[in-house]
């Protein structure tokens, strides 16, 4: 871990020119071994089990409160910092347990990148949001932070918009393009696995779209997990699709089998708008 | 008129009414000091009175008149003017101020109206500001130099402007030289006494390092002695001249230029002239020491004591006020213990500051202090450095005073942020320490520096703990000078919220010191407002920078 700390950039960033075929063969990254999850008494998810492809979409679908935003928030330990939680079973990425006691979060995180449901941009300057990442890990080199902000910037198809004011708050930004400065961040730390809540839910039809073809060009390189609530948006997304319900994962299986032909009832009755 | 009750219109006058009436009296706080304060400063007219004194003595007073008031006859009869005509049962009274205490004794005297025969404002009086006896009024005669007439009669009062302009000059000199020089040549020899008394006490008897003392000291000696010389040559320069002048009863004095400050002939100043005066008076004022038990004179020492004690506090209060909020806002555990932390700090900061005044002379005085002495100056004991008031144990004593503002300002701040922007920075990898100084401290950043603005508020203002821990009537340096190093923490200093109880309660005249009072406490007004702007300024600026999630 400690290693992938001071050449995490520079060694993914050799792994994936090699990987540039696009829909290639398939291999897991992400297991998910009877996960279980408590605030306080309270459980919010009963031993959920599944396994997570790499360089491919899966959503996350399923009612408010069934627990998906919270199993996302597990891929990165995020729900270490919520007062009272505890969590039992495994997450295990490239095969390693991310709850091990060794792990050290910050370099977990590192690995798996999250957007949140608003944009967060920091108030500092857009190169600055951008640079955050790199500067943590001690990267102060000019010119290779110009290189890293301008190709997560091009990453995130907003280059062409902000490259003449890059020096300016990133506040001035529009909310779609302050969520695509979002994603232009956690995407220059290059990780594995980049977790979207809810990325568009805040933002208009327009913004929207540009998010979603976004996610659409981000895939060859990252692994993306995406809660939404539109389940068309999940259909137009995604490879894979999960449907939980109360905690419970009900159905994953890839996204077109799953809206045509789902195999559990349930599951049927949400997408086609019996509750939810 | 139920309607009119319904409608809400009265609670709107209410709100209003209680919004005018505070503005009213800020401002009439402001303006009273202002004019009273600043009035003192121009040049009033010196009036010549013809006075019945006692029934048949009429006799000449010479004064500024200061006050006026309407009194009960009978009673200023009681007073000792039996002689106040029977029909008057009131009678106007003038406070006049006719200086010359050494001769007359008294600054002040009071006059019944009805006794003035004449009254007059003789062109060619003079009023001679000096630096003893306060105010001369008289009518000038002649200049003499070494006891010889120079001038008399018309060519007088210009000749005397003249020797003024030089004895002035001599008098800067004597002071350069006594203050700056001879004062390093003297922190140098206390230096060597100091490396002699240290050799002495760790018994090291090196005769190469006591020759080498003795060399300098004997350099500096005979430096000293040359400055000596020239202090009693440019003494006797100064003392070369004198003028003679009429006072108001008739007699006639000798008075040494080297005592004097200013004279000038108010009742020949035109509008121009006295505004110049005027404006003289008051650079002197902020720029100058004061003299006569801080009569007379300027506030400098003073307005620069508390904004040196003001800043010291500052850069002590903001980062121990800031930790401790950071620590109980984000990471102690949030249950009763930081609560009972949080109710606890709040009390503190009401708790009297006489009380943080009792503490640091006890704590810091005295037993930091005093360890400091024992540990790093033994050589100069039982003369103590910091074993003494002085004005690093002022500003830590008013840090602690207001240590309490700034962590309860810090954790509203922190706790305003939105939980997005640290989640944001944690997702990037950051630890939570990066996190905190790369975003959380500077989007908190407008909120740490608005405690800041109200402890500077409440730390300039304090007068009561300060008299314990190091602000004293007249400080004879300033605590930064040009001997090494140059910041004297330990020394003693002045400051204006003491400097007005000083005068206005401690001074031998009290009468001639009120105006200074108000000009004072009016300057005392502006240091802070002047703090508090920059602060506010720097806060503004801060809070553009880092405007926050709200859209």
């Amino acid at each position: 871990m400690s290693e992938n700390r001071s050449h995490g950039v520079n060694m993914s960033a050799l792994k994936r020119d090699d990987q540039q075929a696009d829909q290639g063969p398939e291999e897991t990254l992400l297991e998910v071994d009877n996960l279980k999850l408590f605030y306080g008494n309270k459980q919010a998810l009963n031993g959920i089990n599944m396994t997570i492809p790499r360089e491919r979409v899966t959503a996350f679908i399923g009612p408010s409160g069934c627990g998906k935003s919270t199993l996302l928030r597990c891929f990165n330990r995020m729900n270490d910092l919520v007062d009272g939680v505890r969590i039992e079973g495994e997450i295990r990425l490239d095969g390693n347990n991310i709850y091990d006691r060794n792990v050290e979060v910050s370099s977990l995180r590192r690995q798996v990148g999250m957007v949140f449901q608003k944009p967060n941009p920091f108030p500092k300057s857009i190169y600055e949001n951008v640079a955050y990442g790199l500067r943590i890990q001690g990267i102060n080199d000019r010119r290779l932070l110009d290189e890293v902000v301008e190709k997560s910037l091009r990453g995130a198809a907003l280059w062409d918009e902000v490259k003449d004011r890059l020096h300016e708050n990133a506040f001035g930004m529009s909310g779609g393009q302050q969520q695509r400065l979002v994603i232009a961040r956690a995407i220059a730390i290059e990780p594995e696995v980049l977790l979207l809540d809810e990325p568009a839910s805040a933002l208009d039809p327009i913004s929207t779209l540009k998010i979603e073809e976004l996610i659409y060009e981000l895939k060859s390189t990252y692994t993306i997990i995406i809660v939404t609530h539109n389940m068309q948006q999940a259909a137009r997304v995604s490879d894979y699709t999960a449907f939980m319900y109360m905690g419970d994962l009900i159905e994953l299986s890839d996204t077109d089998s799953l809206f045509t032909n789902p195999a559990k009832k349930q599951t049927e009755d949400y997408i086609t708008g019996r509750y939810g | 008129m139920k309607q009119w009750i319904k409608s809400g219109a009265p609670w709107v006058w209410l709100t209003a009414g209680a919004v005018s009436i505070s503005l009213i009296m800020v401002i009439g706080l402001l303006l009273m000091i202002a004019v009273r304060g600043l009035g003192h400063f121009w040049p009033a007219d010196v009036v010549s009175f013809q006075y019945e004194r006692s029934p048949g003595e009429v006799v000449r007073i010479i004064g500024e008149i200061h006050d006026e008031e309407v009194v009960d006859a009978q009673r200023v009869r009681e007073a000792g003017s039996p002689h106040i005509p029977e029909h008057l049962t009131e009678v106007t009274r003038y406070l006049v101020k006719v200086g010359n205490r050494e001769i007359t004794g008294l600054d002040f005297r009071w006059l019944v109206s009805p006794l003035v025969k004449e009254r007059n404002e003789p062109q060619d009086l003079i009023a001679v500001e000096r630096y003893e006896w306060g105010n001369f009024y008289g009518f000038l005669h002649s200049v003499k130099e070494n006891g010889t007439l120079v001038a008399d009669g018309e060519q007088a009062y210009d000749e005397l402007q003249k020797r003024v302009e030089r004895a002035l000059t001599l008098r800067d000199n004597i002071h350069n030289i006594e203050k700056n020089e001879i004062g390093s040549i003297n922190g140098q020899l206390e230096r060597l006494r100091l490396k002699e008394k240290t050799l002495d006490y760790n018994n090291d008897n090196d005769p190469a390092k006591r020759a080498e003392i003795a060399s300098d000291r004997q350099l500096y000696e005979k430096e000293y002695e040359i400055l000596q010389t020239q202090l009693v040559d440019l003494y006797a320069a100064i003392n070369r001249d004198s003028f003679m002048a009429e006072v108001m009863d008739g007699r006639i004095v000798e008075i040494k230029l080297a005592k004097v400050a200013r004279v000038f002939q108010p009742n020949a100043m035109s509008v121009m002239a006295k505004m110049g005066h005027y404006g003289d008076k008051l650079w002197e004022f902020f720029t100058q020491d004061p003299r006569e038990a801080n009569t007379e004179g300027g506030i400098f020492p003073a307005i620069f004591g508390t904004v040196m004690m003001v800043i010291i506090m500052a850069m002590l209060v903001t980062p121990f006020g800031v930790i401790a909020a950071i620590y109980l806002r984000e990471y102690a555990t949030q249950g009763p213990i930081t609560r009972v932390i949080r109710i606890a700090v709040n009390n503190l900061a009401g708790v009297p500051s006489i009380v943080y005044g009792v503490f640091g002379l006890g704590f810091f005085v005295y037993f930091l202090g005093g360890s400091i002495d024992q540990l790093f100056y033994p050589e100069t004991l039982p003369n103590p450095t910091f074993g003494t008031p002085g004005l690093l144990w002022a500003s830590v004593t008013l840090a602690l005073l207001t240590v309490p503002v700034v962590i309860v300002a810090t954790e509203e701040g922190l706790s305003r942020i939105p939980s997005a922007v640290r989640e944001g920075s944690l997702a990037l990898g950051a630890t939570k320490a990066e996190t905190l100084w790369r975003t959380i401290i500077p989007m908190a950043s407008p909120a740490i520096m608005t405690g800041l603005i109200l402890a500077v508020a409440r730390a300039a203002g304090e007068v009561a703990p300060l008299m314990l821990v190091g602000v004293v009537k007249l400080a004879p340096s300033l605590p930064v000078d040009m001997v090494a190093p140059f910041v004297h923490l330990d020394r003693k200093f002045m400051h204006l919220g003491f400097h007005i109880y000083d005068v206005g309660f401690q001074s031998p005249n009290v009468e001639a010191a009120r105006p200074l009072v108000y000009a004072t406490a009016l300057l005392l007004v502006i240091v802070i407002i002047a703090l508090n702007l920059s602060a506010i300024a720097i806060r503004n600026r801060l809070r553009e920078k880092y405007k926050s999630l709200e859209h």
